[in-house]
């Protein structure tokens, strides 16, 4: 495809036209990404394109593995190999990954799933855009997990949350899914991307312990314990079993119950970390809008045009999903009468913004055929909140 | 005796003793054999552990690695090579040996065998072919002999087996050997072989389940099992002035392919090269 010109073209100053995906590629690159495995799937095909053409450049390896299972396999066995590594997909793909996304929060390898989001269920829409895997990207994989989830809405912000995205699954040692959309993969816009060497880059702990005292899993004092790669004299084991602190299977509740703890604590202590929003006219609003991604955009769009009408609207976009941003939303809905949720599903994120600041409070505006949410309908629900009801 | 001596301190240096012992498996089993074999191999070939990684999937024979003070990872079920090709390919110089059961290697992870070896990287597959899935009870497998009896072939199993050695070779595998763990000397000296082959390397050993198959076909103990294996076993060598007739049943042992092809990551370094040759002359034209 086109993305054979974004190496040269990267010019910080005058800027690109560039897509989602290729951008995502790029933060990937930026963020010190050295290891992609992957398998075509539309919308996200580019995002491999991009790195099978961009990864050697930088001494890096790309690899088109036969399947998804493969793909986030292969992922976490380079990021047990030390490489910063990503894998990119669609609905299809990402179902079939949601096992070893749980094996990698169960053995906390830190790796980047990205997943361009497209119409289902199943074989869906390919090429039509959708938000419908909110709840998956959550709770995809069986059993009690911490994930951190982020959702971009521009081409830019696809740049800057892949990087960060790379940013906390270092830091927090777990999987880190990009939820993009089909909207945000495949449009184009002018981009002026940051200058490298301002980019804020987080690299894997490292120990400074002798090998024989070195317990991968360990419960404390720190949350996030180093994870030293294969290969560098630290021989440990690593298992999607219930483990103990160097690794081993164990079937023991004092072994089983700090860890659970922990792996949650890592997460939930760091909110004011992970947690990724901007919030715009939230202060004397009357009315909130909540919205993330493509739907986002027409949210913006709303907004504007319910003030230009004079009234006082506030907007909460948010760019982390999960953990879910509960303590900000209370405290912006708490006064409000009314909070809209646009969504280009049936429905997912509202369950969240229900849950906090009570059912009754919500209006949800959603669609779940392939189309766009129109600003229009968003500003409906703005405005005739009382005739709706 | 001097020489079992020397065995046991081998064993010694190579198993972990801080945790986990004893092992998970039923006495008799012959995955510790394949163990044995593996760290006899690998003390011969003078490999530093620290580069050594063992990868497994799910079953018995996925509980192997954490016994062995290797790189050691116990993946989900079927996908231990797809983990071993990610960590290969970062670690090109690391010795990665996976081990499979044949419900792990060629059920669940069919796809993944095939396409490692058409791929040729450089990782060595070791397959424990017991001919059932062991760990959840004795189902049939896709190496069960047709007419067997499984917990879920009640009335007998009805279809073929793979030929796991002849399957690796038809998929491009560098090289293929067959041997069973009663002829626990030449299953060393193959995996010692295949660990030093450049390409992937598939050592399928087969073993029995004595527990399970084994006890619902009446097939014996552990040592007639075992010594099954010897009276039913043939070289490639013998084989080639069989009969199909006289092959039938027979389990075929020996080295069936070894051949030089381009390694995987050494051709991906060439793609290196040529990328970054490539962006150099872009940025002197610019």
């Amino acid at each position: 495809m086109t993305t054979g010109r974004i190496a040269k073209e990267l010019s910080p100053a005058s800027g690109v036209l560039m897509q989602g995906d290729e951008a995502c590629a790029e933060g990937a690159i930026a963020a010190g990404c050295r290891f992609f495995a992957g398998y075509p799937i539309t919308p996200a095909t580019e995002i491999a394109e991009a790195l099978a053409r961009r990864l050697p450049q930088v001494g890096g390896k790309f690899i088109q593995m036969e399947d998804e299972i493969a793909s986030i396999a292969a992922v976490i066995g380079a990021s047990v190999g030390g490489a910063k590594a990503m894998t990119a997909t669609s609905g299809p793909g990402f179902s079939l990954m949601q096992e070893n996304i749980g094996y990698a929060a169960m053995a906390e390898i830190p790796c980047v799933i990205v997943d361009v989001q497209r119409l289902g269920p199943s074989t869906g829409r390919p090429t039509s855009p959708s938000q419908g895997d909110v709840m998956q990207a959550r709770w995809g994989t069986h059993g009690d997990h911490p994930i951190i989830v982020l959702a971009p809405s521009s081409v830019r912000e696809t740049f800057d949350l892949t990087v960060q995205a790379f940013n906390f699954s270092e830091r927090y040692r777990t999987p880190v899914i990009l939820l993009m959309d089909e909207v945000i993969g495949h449009m184009r816009e002018r981009v002026i991307l940051p200058d490298p060497n301002t980019i804020e880059r987080v690299e894997r702990a490292s120990t400074t312990v002798p090998p024989e005292w070195y317990k991968p899993f360990e419960n404390f004092p720190a949350d996030v314990p180093p994870l030293v790669p294969f290969g560098e004299g630290y021989r440990y084991h690593i298992t999607g079993l219930h483990h103990d602190e160097r690794g081993y299977p164990t079937a023991r509740l004092d072994e089983i119950q700090p860890w659970l703890e922990r792996i949650f604590r890592k997460i939930e202590s760091s909110l004011s970390d992970i947690l990724l929003y901007n919030k715009d006219g939230i202060e004397d609003a009357e009315t909130l809008v909540i919205a993330y991604g493509a739907a986002a955009r027409s949210a913006r769009h709303a907004v504007e045009l319910a003030r230009e009408r004079g009234r006082k609207v506030g907007f909460l976009k948010l760019k982390t999903l999960w953990p879910f941003a509960e303590e900000v939303v209370e405290h912006a809905a708490a006064r409000l009468h009314h909070v809209v949720v646009p969504e280009m599903n049936l429905g997912q994120l509202a369950l969240e913004v229900e849950r906090v600041v009570g059912r009754h409070k919500v209006r949800r505006v959603n669609r779940a055929d392939g189309e766009m949410i129109q600003p229009a309908e968003i500003l409906a629900a703005i405005e005739d909140w009382e005739l709706a009801r | 005796m001097r020489r079992q001596r020397r065995e046991s301190r081998v064993h010694e240096r190579y198993l972990r003793h801080s945790k986990k012992f004893p092992n998970i498996w039923c006495a008799g089993c012959g995955i510790g054999i394949v163990l044995g074999a593996i760290i006899r191999a690998v003390d011969g070939l003078q490999l530093d552990k620290d580069d050594v990684a063992m990868i497994s999937g799910i079953g018995c024979t996925g509980r192997m690695p954490v016994y062995v003070d290797f790189n050691t990872m116990h993946t989900t079920h079927g996908r231990a090579l797809a983990f071993a090709t990610g960590l290969k390919m970062v670690r090109p110089e690391m010795k990665v040996i996976v081990v499979m059961g044949d419900g792990d290697a060629l059920a669940i992870g069919g796809n993944h065998f095939i396409h490692a070896a058409r791929r040729n990287i450089g990782l060595t597959a070791i397959v424990v072919n017991n001919l059932t899935y062991g760990m959840t009870g004795g189902q049939y497998s896709p190496t069960t002999p047709i007419g067997a009896l499984a917990t879920t072939a009640p009335y007998g199993h009805i279809e073929q087996p793979f030929p796991i050695a002849e399957l690796a070779v038809a998929a491009g595998a560098a090289f293929v050997a067959r041997s069973t763990v009663y002829h626990v000397r030449e299953l060393e000296k193959y995996i010692a072989r295949a660990i030093n082959v450049e390409g992937f390397a598939v050592v399928e050993a087969v073993s029995y389940c004595h527990t399970t198959l084994g006890r619902l076909n009446r097939w014996g103990t552990a040592p007639e099992m075992m010594r099954r294996l010897k009276e039913n076993s043939v070289t490639l060598k013998q084989a080639e002035s069989m009969s199909e007739e006289e092959k039938r049943g027979k389990i075929v042992r020996g080295i069936f392919v070894e051949q030089e092809i381009p390694e995987y990551t050494r051709l991906y370094d060439r793609i290196i090269e040529r990328a970054q040759q490539r962006t150099s002359l872009q940025v002197e034209t610019a």
